[in-house]
């Protein structure tokens, strides 16, 4: 699953971090390092972690077939 | 194209053309979808991938904690667009509608976005530039060819320039374990963007974690070996660094060339458009039917006095693209100006560096919060008495306030008290920034208008 | 208005439904109590002014507390302990944050929480199990107070053996943070006094014990840190546990309790729930919203006068922040009395915002995930005994005293 993170938004609260801890990391106290492709396995945790974000700044894919990003016809 | 009729017409069976799939040119097909767009849309990208993020390039994907064909970004919702990725646009024919691209091929629009971006300003003598092992940052097979590198265990990595890229690759090597060694024609890093208060923090952080800091030097040569691989950096100072990987990185260079002769505003500032990103041509007149979006562009902004800025900002390429295409399908009524402001995020040697405003129009700095020598503080910056821009280390739940100052035109120094407003906070300094005369990378916001008070323009009339 | 408001906001006659008083609140933003604290209630001056460097929490700026219930009461902590986090501003508070978490979550302890998962889950099985009689359940009694003090008590290494003498304690303090005007301010801070004591010489002796044979658990390595921060005073380490433990415990009861209420009163999202728990995220998410465990915020103050919607808040003024307002004002939500855990733009205040928000919430939103994914599972046909429920004193840390259910039966 592809996410991003909006870092403009993000102060860090870390929220995502503690519940999905194999997608998100903090990096010192404050800074955001996460996984920009994550596993399926990981799933519910991205969604608890993207729900509790209180700033809304975690983006996950919305389109459940990537395949549909580049079929390149002309 | 005008009138109600050719609106609706728009929406329903038109043709919107995109040059430049990342960012911008993704979020805004979304928009266009979202906002009911019907039509045919046309995604064009110089790069063979589809839309990814960059920011992780310089972070995660060094740290090896990512990969660079990882970074594909998420999708708000399906976009049902024909995709032209891997081949460059060319040329762009305004009276005909059509965009030119590198296979020949033309594609026409009834409307058209630019977000062509920037590229990596590459080391400028071109024998050096293609040494084995010199890189520059700023695509995913930039990333994907330099972690490689870093993950054979080079003795030495020599970063050029210190902006925010130079440091944050220079943080992921001492993360890495790897020497490294950074030069800066500044007197210390991010100086362009935050000036030397702050820069003189940078500088400790970097010396601190390891890195072999140089500031003040050029790099007259790269020095190759038989086999084409670049051995040694030599300095102005004199001083020679021996090294296997060298990372350029000296700011970007805006995507416009492919507009040359198109009598679109364009040249090496990027695409002026209006507040509402409509663009320019050479003749000053704005089009009805291009836009601008995302790092290329330069607008005029209220907040700052109508300057024509160019932000390489991820949240304005996400901002200005979701406005661009929300003016395209709209009457002239109902177009919102394009006012984000500015912000930025770095994240390096550990610590989350964010940024409102435009410090780089800053004369003075107060340390409003915290304290330097702790690197937890707000900064916050003055222009002609009034706040114009504040950076914050490790403290970015107190910004939101700063913008408001911002955008309020708070009068500057702040002169209410604060918690942690600390008795060297009181009196702002100089910000110190580097003669805007003498070129440098990563301010990340140009003021790439005229004021008034330039007189390096003289007008000369035309026959 | 005078016997205002926010007298009737503190009355007990309304604790069940306040938020038609909030509506009425929200009317003047920023409201002034005769002489006394400056009420904001809607949602962007509300988030604004947790942002805002020019607010302090610390009970020393505040110019006069002679109009102020709650703020005296509050000033009882300072005879015992030094003040918690809660109560400082930076840089003390981030120092003390910062060391405070250093055990408890990233970027150094990323695996404490998430791995309190299957330990969670046991402990409300367990506490499902022992349910007992269907026909007769009180909730808060039998699931929602034992749990989180449970996890607490876990979390930090008090033997669980002791849990009940928290119990009493943690109780005594919680109410003693009740602004109920009517009740008598010296004999309630007297008991609270005594609680603290108590409570106070019962983790000095464990945090000894934990100094001498530290365990994997939190006071352990409070006790014994050794970050860049050094370690707490033994003093400060106190006013820590004393905060955790009781913010730990006395919100999430409500956030459990007002969250099973709250799904009982609407049938349908308990139903979606039952059949699918992953639910259970946004319902927590949307609860936090709708009927947050903590009311408002009644211990701050400007440290210079401060303009808020054209009223002037005068330095020194006591500041309450009344989130659960802020959280239904119709500027922000569409809907706002409509509970809907398919609410997508859900920037809730429920944990604050902030340098201060909420320490324990990643615990928390844990913990009441499990408990309602579990209880809407295993109960079968729950209903309300009792709507409205009887009500806890507290206007602050809101949620009902006791919950009166029955079922069917417990499912396996």
């Amino acid at each position: 699953m592809r996410l991003v993170v909006d870092l403009n938004r993000c102060q860090g609260y870390a929220q995502c971090a503690f519940l999905a801890p194999e997608v998100f990391a903090m990096h010192g106290e404050e800074a955001l390092l996460y996984h920009p492709q994550a596993d399926e396995a990981h799933r519910e945790k991205l969604a608890q972690a993207a729900a509790a974000c209180p700033v809304q700044a975690i983006l996950v894919d919305a389109v459940d077939a990537p395949a549909e990003a580049v079929s390149d016809e002309r | 194209m005008s009138g109600d009729g050719s609106l609706e017409w728009l929406r329903r069976e038109g043709r919107i053309v995109v040059v430049g799939a990342s960012l911008a040119g993704l979020r805004a097909a979304e928009t266009l979808r979202e906002k009911g767009f019907a039509g045919s849309l046309t995604m064009i990208g110089d790069e063979p991938y589809e839309p990814y993020d960059r920011p992780p390039l310089s972070k995660q994907v060094l740290l090896g904690v990512a990969t660079a064909d990882g970074t594909a970004l998420p999708r708000r919702r399906a976009l049902d667009a024909t995709w032209r990725l891997g081949v460059a646009a060319t040329g762009l024919d305004m009276a005909a509608g059509r965009v030119r691209l590198a296979d020949g091929d033309e594609v026409p629009y009834d409307r058209l976005l630019i977000a062509t971006g920037v590229r990596a300003r590459p080391w400028p003598r071109p024998e050096e530039a293609e040494l084995d092992g010199v890189f520059v940052l700023r695509t995913r097979d930039d990333s994907t060819a330099l972690a490689r590198r870093l993950a054979e265990g080079p003795k030495r990595v020599f970063v050029i320039g210190a902006g925010f890229t130079g440091s944050e690759i220079a943080s992921a090597c001492r993360e890495r374990g790897l020497a490294v060694t950074v030069a800066e024609r500044a007197a210390a890093p991010l100086v362009g963007a935050l000036g030397g208060v702050v820069g003189a923090v940078a500088a400790e952080l970097q010396r601190e974690h390891g890195v072999d800091l140089r500031c003040g030097v050029m790099v007259t040569a790269l020095e190759g070996d038989a086999a084409g691989r670049v051995r040694a950096a030599h300095l102005s100072d004199g001083a020679t660094i021996e090294t296997d990987v060298v990372v350029v990185s000296l700011g970007a260079t805006r995507n416009t060339e492919w507009l040359a002769g198109s009598g679109l505003g364009a040249g090496p500032r990027g695409i002026a458009c209006d507040a509402g990103c409509r663009a320019f041509d050479i003749r000053g007149i704005v089009t009805d039917d291009i836009y601008v979006a995302g790092d290329v562009a330069r607008s005029p902004h209220p907040l700052f006095g109508y300057q024509f800025l160019s932000l390489e900002h991820w949240g304005n390429a996400v901002s200005q693209a979701e406005i661009a295409a929300h003016n395209m399908l709209s009457e002239s009524a109902d177009r919102i100006p394009h006012m984000w402001v500015p912000a930025f995020w770095s994240s390096q040697f550990g610590v989350n560096i964010k940024s409102v405003g435009v410090p780089s129009m800053g004369t003075e700095i107060v340390v409003a919060q915290g304290s330097l020598t702790d690197r937890r503080f707000v900064g916050v910056y003055g222009y002609q008495g009034r706040v114009i821009g504040a950076v914050a280390f490790d403290h970015a739940r107190w910004l939101p306030f700063y913008q408001e100052l911002i955008e309020t035109t708070a009068p500057f120094p702040p002169p209410f008290p604060m918690v942690d407003r600390r008795p060297d906070g009181q009196r702002p300094m100089d910000a110190d920034f580097p003669d805007p005369s003498v070129p440098t990378h990563g301010p990340t916001v140009t003021l790439s208008g005229y004021s008034p008070a330039d007189r390096r323009m003289t007008f000369t009339p035309a026959h | 208005m005078t016997r205002s408001l926010l007298h009737e906001i503190l009355d007990y006659a309304n604790r069940a439904d306040p938020y038609p008083l909030y509506e009425e609140l929200r009317k003047t933003p920023v409201h002034h109590v005769d002489d006394g604290a400056y009420v904001v209630s809607t949602y962007y001056e509300i988030r604004s002014l947790l942002h805002d460097p020019r607010i302090s929490s610390e009970a020393r700026h505040l110019a006069s507390t002679a109009h102020d219930p709650l703020a005296a009461a509050a000033q009882e902590e300072d005879g015992v302990l030094p003040p918690s986090f809660l109560r400082l501003d930076p840089p003390e508070h981030d120092r003390l944050r910062r060391m405070t978490n250093r055990p408890f979550g990233p970027p150094h302890s990323p695996h404490r929480v998430d791995g309190m998962r299957e330990e969670l889950h046991g402990i409300v099985s367990d506490l499902i199990d022992g349910i007992g009689d269907p026909g007769r359940i009180d909730l808060v009694d039998q699931f929602s107070y034992p749990f989180p003090v449970t996890v607490i008590c876990r979390l930090l290494g008090v033997p669980r053996e002791d849990e009940a003498r928290f119990h009493s304690w943690a109780d005594t303090i919680a109410a003693s943070l009740d602004p109920d005007p009517d009740a008598d301010p010296a004999e309630r801070g007297k008991e609270a006094h005594e609680a603290r004591m108590q409570l106070g010489m019962y983790l000095a002796g464990l945090i000894e014990q934990r100094r001498k044979n530290p365990r994997d658990d939190m006071l352990s390595a409070l006790a014994t840190a050794e970050g860049p921060d050094g370690a707490m005073a033994t003093m400060e380490l106190l006013s820590t546990a004393a905060l955790l433990l009781i913010a730990g415990h006395e919100t999430t009861v409500n956030l459990v309790t007002n969250g099973m209420l709250t799904l009982l009163r609407n049938p349908d999202v308990l139903r979606r729930l039952r059949a699918d728990p992953r639910l259970a995220v946004p319902v927590v998410e949307e609860l936090l919203r709708f009927e947050p465990p903590v009311q408002l915020l009644p211990q701050r103050t400007p440290l210079a006068d401060i303009e808020v919607r054209g009223v002037t808040i005068p330095k020194g003024a006591s500041l309450w922040l009344v989130l659960a307002s802020g959280n239904r004002d119709p500027q922000r939500f569409e809907n706002p009395d409509r509970f809907d855990p398919d609410r997508r733009d859900i920037q809730h205040l429920g944990f604050g915002s902030g340098i201060h928000s909420c320490f324990g919430a990643p615990l928390a939103r844990l913990e009441a995930q499990l408990a309602l994914s579990e209880l809407a599972r295993r109960l079968d046909n729950p209903r309300l005994l009792q709507d409205p429920p009887p009500y806890r004193q507290n206007a602050v840390l809101r949620g009902p005293r006791h919950l009166p259910i029955a079922c069917d039966g417990i499912r396996p």
